[in-house]
């Protein structure tokens, strides 16, 4: 396949934002059983204790990460196996699963895109004492929804 | 409908318990599940255990979902065991891989747990 498609796509990315939420709210209906809305950034700033990264490469280069606080990454953990979550690792496995799916299912919603870009394995930050410096120094695009009454940002940085 | 023994293959141990729980919820009753966190430690897993089904993820560390299921196919005590996959890779190149190689279903991640139910039990002989 060329590299005209990739371009096409990549044309529309200032589009791409409802996509992510859809692709939040599928996840989070599915495997957490809660509904997500999206929310107004400058009302609602996560505190950012954990946070998830999956890179894409290929069509789409890239991170995409999901923040929250501490309480909500236990929350979301205890949500999807069943109040059994009781470890700093199961609450990082499950956040980083939550990515991991939020990032697979937007990728599959792009079409002409899913075939030519590859998701990295999950990596989960715990604190917040840390500064984010991405190579990438295209589009980012990023939404905050809100989670049982708590703010999650998802924030997709792309290659130019 | 008899017990049986399932491997669940992911790197997550969170998702393996999921896949399990939705492996209940389906119906489906478990005389005992093992788990797996790549493809290469389910190829050990096969040697020591008597499985009736096999779910996978594909990325993995160590060795992946397809590279599990390509060398499954080598593997005496693998043979006629169903392996569905179950994944957040959903391109439509990912599907013929897994089903080449000889996968017999394909759930995207995220999933129901109906999902689920209705790709397992045909692979097992079983109605919805």
């Amino acid at each position: 396949m060329s590299t005209d498609t990739s371009l096409v796509t990549r044309s529309h990315e200032e589009n791409w934002l409802p996509i992510i939420e859809l692709a939040v709210e599928e996840v989070f209906e599915m495997m957490v059983g809660s509904r997500v809305k999206a929310a107004a950034q400058s009302e609602h700033k996560p505190n950012e204790e954990f946070t998830a990264m999956v890179g894409l490469a290929g069509a789409l280069c890239g991170i995409l990460a999901v923040c929250c606080d501490a309480k909500t990454a236990g929350e979301i953990a205890k949500r999807m196996l069943g109040d059994t979550a009781d470890s700093q690792e199961q609450v990082a496995d499950a956040l980083g699963e939550i990515c991991n799916m939020i990032a697979g299912n937007f990728k599959n919603k792009l079409a002409g895109t899913d075939d030519r870009c590859m998701l990295s394995v999950p990596t989960v930050i715990s604190g917040g004492e840390y500064s984010f410096h991405s190579l990438a120094d295209g589009t980012c695009l990023e939404t905050v929804l809100l989670f049982e009454g708590t703010p999650i940002a998802v924030r997709l940085q792309l290659e130019s | 409908m008899d017990k049986i023994t399932a491997l669940i293959v992911d790197d997550s141990s969170v998702m393996r318990k999921i896949v399990e729980r939705s492996l209940r919820q389906a119906g489906i009753e478990l005389e005992k599940v093992v788990e797996a966190s790549n493809g290469a430690e389910a190829l050990a897993a096969l040697q020591s255990n008597k499985v009736d089904l096999i779910l996978c993820d594909i990325n993995m560390p160590v060795m992946d979902g397809l590279e599990f299921v390509r060398q499954a196919a080598t593997v005496e005590k693998a043979k006629g065991i169903p392996i569905v996959m179950i994944t957040t890779e959903g391109s439509e190149s990912h599907v013929v891989q897994a089903l080449t190689a000889g996968a017999r279903g394909y759930i995207r991640k995220p999933f129901t747990p109906d999902q689920v139910k209705e790709h397992v039990l045909p692979v097992l002989g079983k109605k919805q």
